[in-house]
């Protein structure tokens, strides 16, 4: 028996309304207190396709994805031979009576789900049949593996907000089932709910809303976005919490705009000059629309204009698989733009750190006056995950060097002059004002061309470097504000494993195997570039070190094979590219392959 | 051009002619941009604008680099190429008492930023759009823009074999809220129309045909001086008076005049020509403009114009102070905020 320990696919079909019913089960054991989760696999498409919900029941809290699962239930004919395959041994498959199955391969336990006699019987209206089928499998799995029915109909009235004309016939049809299942079947009882105390407080949300929740309570001001999945939800949160968040009850008015651009050329340009007239501006994009941004991203870097950009990955090149996620954005972002720049990037590993790097993105950029981009994932981004409350921003706001009329009154009175692009206090970062500053020394002219210190134009050549180098310098002030990399176990050993951003979740995971099964490996987490000392300590310390990540070209290795030369030789690549999240068990094979 | 050198005492704010200038211009000596950049100085200084209190902006091409050469006094952002509308979209948020200029030029609006263009004038942000239209790519050394009339000839490219983008045309479909169209060797009209511009409150599109003195000013282009000055029709003669100025149109008779009273205030006066033209009916302008394409007249004047249309302020519930001033933790919402979000996941 294993309690608190399997994993479930709902093998369903697109469009037929599963969401409602495979949300209800993650939100019920979360309310059980047992650490779960789930990612949805699913098409591009409105109807009709294969889709599926892969949920993981964890114990010890890991949440990657796992190549196998131990329950099933199956609801589409077209797939059911192949959902069969990913099944361990011994494994149960809840199957809708109605799809033909010649015979289950031998150890596999067949629970047959009479759907549409339960339907009949739950005495719900007929047209309602089609949303409420899902609720079956829903009934029969809480039978199976003791969902506790009270947490059930909780998660159906959250679901609902409370719609009683929802909840019901839901709640009719799951507990139809459930009956029916308690008296007709016999349980096998093998994998096995069994409710915790720990996780109580737990929140669920995905990480799309948990980014634009961080920059609402950043003070985020502007965002333009042109929809494009997976990052659609990010700015449609936006506009969903403004008027909760960011809107005077008094008076009705907000402080903060969003504004959906004519494309993604427009958005970023949108954003620049709503960071350059002193907004903490944002938009968020994916692989494809951040490509119309590079341009803009390029002039934002010269310029010394704050803004965010938040690219939720998925997976490229070209259209790609536009619903299926990646890491594959790493070294396009890293050398986004023509010409010598740095870009700042920030690199969630969870939806706490996608609400945490939310605000403090916002603050980084304005303190370097410079872009930052936050690279989500499309598993992040779309799925809903159990997480800590948010923690409240743990310092004030940073709203960099600014002049207003009088700090440059003082400045003048005390240097005699000031420009622009100087850099008085030796890190790079100059002083700016901001339009509406009605002082007669306060403008200047922001161009993507050569300028001097004092924002004339120049095509010196000295000035021209003389910028560059400075602009280089911000990298090293960038080093002390970014969220550091950091170990997560203690470093003993001679390899090590560095991940980053969503594949936090299955290298955890791969790590604490591989610790078990005799191998020590140390672990250090990336989150964001440049990067910080720890990055060069843990190299210089490990003898191999194993960089994991969900793209083809092992793009983390290459960036840091760029960065650290002399230790290119210890870098190895676990990297793969094929729509999915990595799994512990396939990290593991990887590292225990080269490893030899 | 002597009626503004003439001009050298404070206006009524204090402030000289010379508070408004620029750098030396680095264009072409006779180009049509040196004279526009001239009068957009002289109605800054007319109207009393406080050069503060005016934000610059601007694309990429000769027309664009001319935002250096007026307002020194005032911030600018010379930004992409045809991507100057979405920046000013933008910047123009964080404070709404700011008076945006952006300056585009053919190129720059009709061939790579159409789109920006289109989508600027149809949120109707408050700023003037100029586009100083010559047929031809300057700076790359004279290659045919998509305003460039079917037929022209250049000497590196031959013959445009495509028709021409109207601006104007393009603007109104927009459903722009102003419109107008001149012709830089009509100084005194182009600074009537920035002034009546200035003072809308709605993106207000300027078309100004200004001659490419180097590259396209042969006889017979649409875009040259002799060409301009020969088939220029004005719609009428057009007068700017300030809000708090008397209108005394003097030396003309009753109903020739027409005026049109701005959002703020402040009346532009037509004094009417030949033609019976009304500029506040949108489906007279589209006639207009198709019949100056069918006889190959240059119509100038205020072609179009709606003193209130909503502009994209008024689309957004906003707080009457200015965004970008307003205190950090007027911005970040409470821990009781927080706890609730928190709750509401749970």
């Amino acid at each position: 028996m294993q309690i608190n320990d399997f994993s479930v696919t709902f093998s369903t079909i697109n469009g037929s309304g599963s969401a409602t019913a495979n949300n209800t089960i993650l939100r019920a054991i979360s309310k059980m207190g047992v650490p779960v989760s789930a990612r949805n696999i699913f098409p591009s498409n409105i109807q009709g396709l294969p889709t599926w919900y892969n949920l993981r029941v964890n114990a010890a809290g890991y949440k990657g994805r796992q190549e196998h699962c131990h329950i099933l239930v199956a609801m589409n004919p077209e797939t059911v031979a192949a959902d069969l395959e990913k099944v361990v041994e011994g494994g149960l498959v809840l199957i809708n009576e109605e799809i033909l199955l010649d015979e289950l391969p031998a150890g596999m336990k067949k629970i047959p789900m009479p759907v549409k006699m339960l339907l009949e019987a739950s005495k719900t209206p007929t047209n309602l049949h089609i949303y409420l089928a899902n609720m079956v499998y829903v009934g029969i799995l809480a039978w199976l593996v003791g969902i506790d029915l009270e947490k059930i109909e909780a998660a159906l009235q959250y679901h609902f907000d409370h719609r009683q004309s929802a909840v019901e016939p839901n709640l009719k049809v799951v507990k139809i089932a459930f009956d029916w299942a308690h008296q007709n079947l016999a349980n096998p009882g093998d994998y096995k709910l069994a409710a915790l105390e720990h996780a109580e407080n737990k929140i669920l949300v995905d990480g799309n809303t948990a980014g634009a929740l961080g920059a609402l309570f950043g003070g985020l001001q502007y965002a333009a976005w042109y929809p494009i999945t997976p990052a659609t939800g990010l700015a449609e949160a936006l506009n969903e919490y403004i008027p909760k968040l960011r809107t005077d009850p008094q008076t009705g008015t907000t402080n903060c705009v969003v504004v959906q651009a004519e494309d993604e050329l427009a958005a970023i340009g949108m954003v620049v000059g709503a960071g350059w007239a002193g907004l903490r501006a944002m938009t968020s994009t994916s692989g494809p629309g951040l490509c119309l941004m590079a341009e803009y991203l390029g002039l934002a870097y010269f310029a010394e204009v704050p803004i965010v950009v938040w690219d939720v990955q998925r997976v490229g090149p070209s259209t790609g698989l536009p619903t299926h996620t990646s890491q594959g954005d790493l070294t396009f972002t890293y050398f986004i733009s023509h010409g010598d720049k740095d870009m700042i990037i920030l690199l969630p590993g969870d939806v706490e750190e996608c609400f945490e790097f939310g605000w403090k993105a916002l603050d980084i950029a304005e303190q370097l006056q410079t872009p930052v981009i936050v690279l989500s994932d499309l598993e992040l981004g779309m799925n809903i995950w159990e997480a800590d409350p948010f923690a409240y921003p743990d310092h004030k706001m940073e709203r960099g060097k600014v002049l207003w009329e009088k700090d440059l009154e003082t400045l003048l009175k005390k240097s005699g002059q000031w420009g622009r692009y100087q850099d008085i206090d030796g890190d790079g970062i100059p002083y700016r004002t901001i339009l509406g500053n009605l002082h007669e020394k306060a403008a200047y002219f922001t161009r993507g061309t050569g300028h001097d210190e004092f924002a004339h134009y120049s095509e010196e050549n000295r000035d021209w470097e003389k910028n560059l180098q400075r602009l280089k310098k911000k990298v090293e002030s960038a080093k002390k504000l970014v969220p550091p990399a950091e170990v997560l176990n203690e470093e003993k050993g001679r390899v090590g494993l560095i991940a980053y951003g969503s594949t936090k979740m299955s290298a955890l995971e791969a790590v604490a195997m591989l610790n078990r099964s005799g191998r020590q490996v140390d672990f250090l987490r990336i989150k964001a570039l440049p990067f910080t000392d720890e990055v060069e300590t843990f190299l210089k310390t490990h003898d191999r070190i194993y960089i994991v990540e969900a793209n083809r070209d092992g793009q983390m290795r290459q960036i840091l094979n760029v960065n650290f030369p002399d230790y290119a030789a210890k870098l190895r690549s676990a990297a793969r590219c094929d729509g999915l999240s990595l799994s512990a068990e396939w990290i593991v094979s990887q590292i225990e392959k080269m490893e030899g | 051009m002597e009626t503004t050198l003439k001009r050298s005492y404070p206006n009524a704010l204090g402030y000289n002619r010379s508070d408004y200038l620029g750098l030396p211009t680095t264009l072409c000596k006779g180009c049509g941009h040196n004279s526009i950049a001239n009068m957009i100085v002289s109605a800054c200084y007319e109207l009393e604008l406080q050069p503060e209190k005016i934000v610059k902006f601007s694309g990429i091409g000769c027309s664009s680099k001319s935002t250096a050469y007026f307002l020194d006094r005032s911030f600018a952002f010379n930004g992409l190429h045809g991507r100057m509308p979405s920046l000013a979209e933008g910047a123009l948020f964080a404070d709404r008492t700011l008076k945006g200029i952006g300056i585009s030029g053919d190129g720059d609006t009709a061939n790579i930023g159409l789109s920006q263009f289109k989508h600027l004038v149809r949120r109707n942000l408050p700023m003037v759009y100029i586009v100083e239209n010559n047929g031809v790519y300057g700076l790359t050394k004279g290659q045919f823009s998509a305003t460039a009339e079917k037929g022209l000839k250049l000497k590196r490219q031959g013959e445009n074999p495509y028709l021409p983008v109207d601006i104007a045309l393009e603007a109104v479909a927009a459903n722009a809220s102003f419109v107008a169209r001149s012709f830089a060797g009509d100084p005194k009209q182009v600074k009537e129309l920035i002034k009546a511009a200035l003072s809308h409150d709605g993106t207000a599109v300027l078309d100004i045909i200004s001659p490419c003195v180097t590259f396209n000013n042969q006889d017979y282009s649409l875009h040259s001086y002799s060409w301009g000055k020969g088939h220029e029709a004005p719609l009428h003669e057009v007068e700017f008076v300030m809000p708090r100025e008397e209108i005394t149109v003097e030396d003309f008779e009753n109903g020739t005049v027409r005026e049109v009273t701005m959002h703020d205030g402040s009346v532009i006066v037509f004094k009417k020509l030949e033609r019976q033209y009304d500029p506040t009916n949108r489906t007279e302008a589209v006639r207009l403009l198709e019949q100056a394409i069918r006889r190959n007249w240059l119509i100038t004047g205020l072609i179009y114009v709606d003193p209130n249309a909503p502009t994209i302020f008024d689309m957004y519930s906003m707080s009457s102070e200015s965004l970008n001033r307003i205190p950090a933790e007027k911005l970040r919402p409470d821990r009781k905020a927080l706890d609730m979000i928190n709750l509401s996941f749970q």
